[in-house]
């Protein structure tokens, strides 16, 4: 940790550590092993119940800032209205038959030397491990003219809930022939088919409402997840290619790189000659980096995400904090299964060491569906293991649907998907 | 191929001992990774990923080694995943799912769709699917309460594609659908998965 990380933390404890320890002397008493998770998503969330579940004696909290979670995962059929905004809303009720108990509120500070958690409210909780699955946040700064500000007139819709809402309402009021441009940002960064597949579900949407309207992609990148499979479905189904294409893809090297945006003018300049693009939606997904709270606890590297032990997901940088999802940097995407799969690895590897036994041999996993349209999905899968001590795809298996699959194989993928969605909310909240 | 499955079953039965009533920590691991999709100890939730709870250690197996040998046209991901186990990693993933109970989830069917679908279960399917698909003593894997767009899918597989299945059954269907028609395969369906 930092001196100003720590100094930070310092200050804003201060005021309010005697209170806490009157207010939380079960905390204070630590009787029991304390697990402290802070994020309740896909990685959050199935730490904490994977925990629980192999010894009840280890108390489990989640930190989490929100009372719903609304799965990014998904998300992209809210806004092609094939579903509504509603049926990727979670709360955290069902979690507490599994004795695990929720701490609502932001978690602001982390102290590793005194192995504490400071609230924003101005809680401190105290752990014994301490697993952090925050996700992403945006580099602000990386786009001319788009942070915070902005976001109400141009979303990012990366984080699912409001976001998602405000894109669909705006998708909703558009005319017929309008222009949506989504710019997709560097590699890494959460959900890699992500951008591809919204400009598929908004494709769709204007294909049925608003057949004179285009997607831009403008992209920051070469090539992209699932390309070939895309660009198929797209072909099938958009008219890609055409002159009437619904959809339009700019890699970075023909100027699809976002340098800055106007919000007043809904214009967005891209690539090297600052290209002018003016839309009637903009959907700007900033470049990522790991969230905050791990930068400012010295979890991240050079590369703005957090290294780790592959194994246990111990952070390299400090002891008995551990990072899964989309915060660590693995050979594994930054996706909900993986997520999932981390936490499941991470939870055993603090249980063999709380229990004193040697923990399991690890196994990672990664599916990952993409709606294109109507009756076409495809996915990936990978399954890893552990080589020399990393994470490390098992040859000969996982990859892509393949691109001679059968009418029917594309069909079944959508339902497939359906239940890849169904199956993983009901771990995470059930 | 048939051997080959044996011989693993064989030595799953002979070789691995865990303590009774735990999973030992490596099997856990491995079963992890299924549950995501399959649902909680696979039984899914649907709305067609099947559940894979309860299937005898052989089906499991057979299911698992046909999806390597992409000897299952209609499988989409699993073929994929499967080449990422090893044979003795899928023996251990068979016994856990073999012990598990299998739940049923209510789905939407067709009453009289079921009724007919009962009769030509009793006709076509029930010497070897017993108890109505209820039990996979046979290896056969368990209908009954399967989701049930798996289900079509499996028969459509076994039908129109060369999915491996035993002589009597690919005979069996191919003289239901041609004494009853292709909407027999949908009674079936809506009478395996209207079983609680």
């Amino acid at each position: 940790m930092s001196n100003i990380t720590r100094r930070h933390f310092l200050t804003i404890t201060a005021g309010t550590a005697a209170a806490s320890m009157v207010s939380f002397p079960f905390i204070a008493a630590a009787a029991k092993k304390q697990v402290l998770v802070i994020g309740g998503g896909s990685g959050g969330a199935i730490a904490a119940k994977y925990l629980r579940m192999a010894d009840p004696t280890i108390e489990v909290t989640i930190i989490e800032q929100n009372k719903h979670y609304y799965s990014c995962f998904m998300s992209n059929e809210v806004l092609s209205g094939e579903r509504t905004i509603e049926s990727i809303k979670f709360g955290y009720d069902g979690l507490s038959k599994y004795g695990i108990k929720m701490a609502y509120g932001r978690a602001l500070a982390i102290d590793p030397d005194t192995k504490k958690v400071r609230l924003e409210d101005g809680r401190r909780l105290a752990y014994d491990r301490l697993i952090l699955s925050p996700g992403v946040d945006f580099k602000w700064d990386a786009i001319d003219g788009y942070d915070e500000s902005v976001i109400e007139k141009i979303p990012h819709a990366w984080k699912a809930g409001q976001q998602t809402v405000i894109l669909r309402k705006q998708l909703e009021a558009m005319k017929d022939g309008g222009t949506v441009i989504i710019s997709a940002p560097p590699k890494p960064f959460r959900c890699p088919p992500g951008p591809y597949e919204r400009a598929s579900q908004i494709a769709h949407y204007l294909k049925h409402h608003k057949p004179k309207s285009k997607v831009l992609i403008l992209d920051a990148n070469q090539a992209f997840s699932k390309q070939a499979l895309f660009t198929q479905g797209w072909e099938k189904l958009y008219g890609y290619g055409t002159d009437n294409s619904l959809i339009e893809w700019i890699p970075s090297d023909q100027g699809g790189k976002v340098v800055s945006v106007d919000a007043d003018e809904m214009t967005v300049y891209a690539g090297e000659f600052e290209d002018e693009h003016t839309a009637d939606v903009i959907n700007v997904i900033p470049p990522h980096r790991a969230a905050k709270i791990a930068v400012e606890t010295g979890l991240t590297n050079e590369s703005g995400w957090c290294p780790v032990n592959e194994k246990t997901f111990e952070s390299s940088l400090q002891k008995d904090i551990y990072v899964i999802g989309d915060a660590c940097t693995t050979k594994m995407p930054k996706s909900a299964y993986a997520a999932n799969s981390q936490a499941k690895v991470c939870a055993e590897a603090i249980v063999a060491d709380m229990q004193g036994r040697e923990m399991a041999v690890p196994s990672y996993l990664n599916t990952c569906y993409s709606i294109v349209g109507e009756d076409f999905g495809i996915s990936v899968a990978a399954i890893y293991h552990l080589e020399d001590g990393k994470i490390a795809p098992i040859k000969g298996s996982g990859g892509v649907s393949p691109l001679d699959a059968s009418a029917e194989n594309r069909k079944n993928e959508v339902i497939y998907a359906h239940g890849w969605f169904e199956n993983i909310t009901h771990e995470m909240f059930k | 191929m048939r051997s080959r499955i044996v011989r693993y079953v064989f030595l799953a039965m002979a070789g691995l001992s865990f303590p009774v009533g735990a999973t030992d920590v490596n099997t856990a691991m491995l079963v992890n990774t299924c549950v995501g999709c399959h649902g909680p100890n696979g039984s899914s939730l649907g709305p067609a990923t099947p559940t894979i709870a309860g299937m005898s250690k052989y089906a499991f197996i057979k299911a698992m080694q046909e999806g390597k040998s992409n000897q299952r046209p209609m499988t989409t991901i699993m073929g994929r995943i499967a080449r990422g186990y090893t044979d003795e990693q899928i023996e251990m993933m068979a016994d856990y799912f073999s012990k598990q109970e299998f739940v049923r989830y209510p789905q939407q069917f067709d009453a009289k769709k079921v009724k007919h679908g009962a009769h030509l279960h009793n006709e076509y399917c029930e010497s070897c699917h017993r108890y109505e698909g209820r039990k996979d003593e046979h290896d056969s894997g368990i209908l009954a309460g399967q989701w049930m767009p798996y289900l079509k899918i499996s028969l459509s597989e076994f039908m129109t594609t060369d999915r491996p299945s035993p002589t009597k059954m690919t005979k069996r269907m191919e003289y239901m659908v041609k004494f009853h028609g292709e909407e027999s395969l949908d009674d079936l369906v809506h009478f395996y998965g209207s079983q609680q």
